[in-house]
């Protein structure tokens, strides 16, 4: 079993989650990766995606989060996220409409550069809810 | 001296807008208990945002390259003044108070030889700076039927800055909003926007000074971090200006029902003399009658 460190979660409205876990797995811009105890200072951009909690007790919470940043050091992690809701509160309702929301960005986007950043969030969004409902099916 | 009648509907008066101003300070108390902790919840993220900030604006001391949104533009021809305000009066000198030390900056900017513009957050600082600098306003937002401060609302505020930055119509932001120190003490205060003030590393942060590896790397991190601090000092602005709002509000209010007290009190004693005084000379006069028959 791993060792526990601290973990927050932080959204723009409040703490989401600060307690002590042992491994958290972070949706990274460039791609998942895994933290641990004592992994050494790193920061990256987060995409919207899952991010995966592994609590003392072995218990994996998921929890989905839009975007945002996460700080890792050997003192542990914080995360902040532009909006953090928890898989079991989120409705399938909330995803479509972020989703429609951004697909009207990409046909309104002006330049180039806005359209591939928007089709890059949106190709995300539709992972999630790829994820999302393969979970629901089992 | 006043008519009996006249005294007693002033009396009457006086009672009713004592009911008001104590519904209205009960009202404020329970407001500013949700808003003060909405304001106390929001604290984690901009302090780790700060944080954050700070680690990675450490790199860019004084070298090139770094970010306009935190080394500035090179120039400070232009001001623009972000003013938080409330919507709504009926709230003593909070309002007032964050009006004033925006135009005082103003007017030091303005003889200074810079140009100075406005954006205003809330009605009531844009009503009064209205009067002083009509054309000077770029832009108001009311968030007047909002329940509670959502961060869209700031995200809003926010891209609208961002926006007039890049189309290059300021050079330098600041930020004007009313500190929650304590329910008697708000601060109106001056916040820095654009370049970003970036706190002095507080003691004991997370890193002393450990190399971070970045990913994407730290130029994009920051610049993508940057435009989200702007977002984030705003809506922080905005909760602490909730708070302070009722605050505010409570304490003008307590002092107003203490008021019409003292003057129902006052008027009471009035009222109570000149009626003695009426009944003795009614007496004086028939006394005097019965002793000339």
């Amino acid at each position: 079993m791993a060792e526990a460190f601290k973990f927050e979660l932080v959204s723009p409205a409040r703490l989401v989650i600060s307690e002590e876990v042992d491994q958290v797995v972070v949706p990274g811009s460039e791609g998942y990766f895994t933290v641990l105890k004592g992994h050494s200072p790193f920061m990256s951009t987060v995409r919207p995606g899952l991010l995966e909690v592994t609590n003392a007790a072995g218990k994996t919470t998921r929890i989905f989060v839009a975007g945002g940043f996460a700080d890792a050091s050997p003192n542990g992690l914080t995360v902040l996220a532009e909006q953090a809701i928890p898989v079991e509160d989120l409705k399938p309702e909330t995803l479509s409409k972020e989703i429609t929301a951004v697909e009207a960005v990409i046909a309104s986007a002006k330049s180039d550069e806005a359209k591939r950043l928007a089709s890059e969030k949106l190709g995300q969004l539709r992972e999630v809810q790829a994820q999302l409902g393969s979970t629901t099916a089992h | 001296m006043p008519s009996l009648k006249s005294l007693r509907t002033r009396i009457a008066s006086v009672k009713a807008t004592q009911k008001i101003t104590k519904a209205m300070q009960m009202v404020a108390v329970a407001k500013l208990r949700r808003a003060q902790m909405a304001a106390e919840s929001a604290r984690p993220y901009a302090e780790r945002m700060a944080g954050v900030l700070a680690n990675l604006a450490g790199a860019f001391e004084n070298q090139p390259g770094a970010p306009v949104l935190l080394a500035g533009n090179g120039k400070d021809k232009v001001h623009l003044l972000v003013v938080c305000t409330g919507d709504r009066g009926l709230c003593g000198a909070f309002n007032s108070s964050i009006a004033r030390l925006a135009r005082d900056h103003a007017n030091r900017l303005l003889s200074e030889g810079k140009d100075v513009k406005f954006l205003c957050v809330g009605r009531k600082g844009a009503e009064s700076l209205r009067r002083v600098f009509p054309d000077r306003i770029l832009d108001v937002f009311e968030f007047k039927g909002a329940r509670t401060i959502e961060f869209e609302m700031a995200d809003g505020v926010g891209k609208k800055v961002l926006e007039l930055f890049e189309a290059g119509v300021f050079d330098i932001a600041t930020m004007f909003y009313s500190r929650f120190k304590s329910v008697i003490q708000q601060i109106p205060t001056q916040q820095g926007l654009i370049p970003a003030e970036v706190p002095a590393k507080a003691a004991g942060a997370t890193s002393d000074g450990a190399i971070y590896d970045c990913e994407p790397g730290e130029a994009e991190i920051l610049e993508d971090l940057l435009p989200r601090n702007v977002s984030v000092q705003i809506f922080r602005a905005m909760l602490e200006n909730g708070a302070s709002f009722y605050g505010s509000q409570m304490s003008s209010m307590d002092s107003a029902t203490r008021n019409a007290g003292e003057m129902i009190k006052k008027l009471t004693t009035i009222y109570n003399r000149s009626r003695q005084a009426m009944i003795t000379k009614e007496l004086i006069e028939i006394i005097s009658g019965a002793e000339a028959v």
